[in-house]
């Protein structure tokens, strides 16, 4: 039984397909869905997507945050903006991640909701680091 | 029977207006096309987003409510209603505004008539204006919809968020629904109600679906999963709402002012040949004039 991997983003859906694995990145750890798999909502942090079919990557794309809902069928991710491996820019990251952390600083201790969005965002600018170097080093298989 | 110096203006007058409501037609068709893009590629992700809700709401439809964020199972009682009516800031764009608070007076006249409390939350100058007059004491704020400017619908659907979830955390309302108009094509927008709280309920007949909805998990715990779910999915319900009626809108003031240039060349053809008549006969007057005057001599 496949299982239907459903990315979206505000922009646009980007994938739609039958596949027998997809490996997010939870907030509190990665998880796959498989078929049949008890039905979970969770969160996501910054990382990477991987669609498996028949024990081969076909998919991997990057999201910067979201939600996932996984059934026994399907598994859907509502992603806050997914980018291509190749579109990553470690440089880019790194000033988004300098910009980010300044406005931290600014940041009084009982906006807890600011805080909130904003060590979201710094995680997300992280992980885009780590994945932007591995993937010029080709690096795939630790992603 | 009005002099040529009068027809004359006159066609000219109109020759203007055509001009204006050409060019407003132009302008509104090119704003379309963008609007139109905008609107059908935030759609699958409101979509999405709604389902993925009404599986939730579906699963937790057997724990007690009180437990529940209010966002999700209401606040447990259903005496106030907020209706967010979505219009638009400008005019001259047919019945587009009219729809829309039509359906509200409707919407309004039954939930009165069930003996429940209505406050009204206008999106867009036109919408508030309207509601402001009728149900003065009724409309809690009326907030600008600049759909104008693309940037603005995020931040604005932000807001619109922020304050229906402190209208509804704070108790003050029970259930929220959207009035908007959905944008079918350039000639034809619904206008529909969304319900938003409580969350709809998703229909489904299958059993085994809904045993199996029962036991979701959530990731971090429930509570922070979801309240940071629900006031985004209000975002998304009415970023992809502001989009779509920005394009319905577009879509009619096209439709309006393509009409309002043909009744216009329409009136300018009428008032030429009343203006060419009038002349002739001006002449031929004139021509019997002489005429009479050299038999007379």
């Amino acid at each position: 039984m496949p299982l239907r991997a459903e990315i979206v983003s505000p922009e646009k859906r980007h994938i739609d397909r039958q596949v027998d694995m997809v490996v997010v990145p939870g907030s509190e750890g990665n998880i796959a869905a498989m078929p049949g798999r008890a039905p979970v909502m969770l969160q996501l942090r910054g990382g990477v997507v991987t669609l498996y079919k028949d024990d081969q990557v076909v998919e991997r794309c990057f999201v910067s945050g979201g939600f996932v809902d996984m059934t026994a069928d399907h598994c859907t991710i509502l992603a806050d903006s997914v980018r291509a491996l190749e579109d990553l820019s470690a440089d880019d990251a790194r000033q988004t991640l300098e910009e980010l952390e300044s406005q931290w600083t600014n940041v009084g201790p009982d906006d807890h909701e600011h805080r909130v969005s904003l060590s979201k965002q710094i995680q997300a600018a992280r992980a885009e680091i780590i994945v932007a170097e591995k993937f010029q080093q080709n690096d795939l298989k630790s992603l | 029977m009005p002099s040529l110096k009068e027809l004359r203006g006159r066609i000219t007058g109109v020759k203007s207006t055509r001009k204006i409501t050409g060019a407003m037609k132009m302008v509104a068709a090119s704003k379309l096309r963008r609007a139109q893009i905008e609107a059908e590629a935030a759609r699958p992700y409101a979509a999405t987003m709604r389902r993925m809700m009404s599986e939730v709401a579906t699963a937790s439809q057997g724990m007690d409510p009180s437990t529940l964020p209010p966002l999700l199972a209401g606040t447990g009682r259903d005496d106030v209603h907020l209706l967010v009516v979505l219009t638009s800031d400008r005019g001259l764009a047919g019945g587009f505004n009219a729809n829309i608070v039509r359906l509200a007076r409707r919407k309004i006249g039954a939930l009165k008539a069930e003996g429940k409390t209505v406050r009204l939350l206008p999106v867009g100058r036109k919408g508030g204006e309207v509601l402001k007059r009728y149900y003065p004491d009724l409309v809690v704020d009326v907030l600008h919809n600049d759909a104008g400017a693309q940037e603005g619908a995020y931040s604005l659907a932000q807001k619109l968020a922020k304050q229906v979830v402190a209208l509804v955390n704070s108790g003050e309302v029970d259930a929220c629904s959207l009035l908007r108009n959905r944008f079918v094509n350039a000639m034809t927008q619904l206008p529909e109600a969304l319900g938003l709280v409580p969350l709809p309920v998703a229909k489904n007949d299958n059993a085994e679906k809904s045993a199996d909805a029962a036991s979701y998990e959530f990731e971090p715990d429930e509570a922070t999963l979801l309240t940071q779910l629900l006031p985004r999915n209000l975002e998304v319900q009415f970023y992809s709402a502001i989009l779509e009626s920005a394009a319905g809108e577009h879509g009619a003031r096209m439709t309006a002012m393509d009409n309002a240039s043909r009744n216009a060349s329409k009136a300018i053809e009428r008032l030429s040949l009343k203006y060419n008549r009038t002349r002739q006969a001006n002449i031929t007057n004139e021509l019997i004039e002489i005429i009479s005057g050299a038999e007379a001599v």
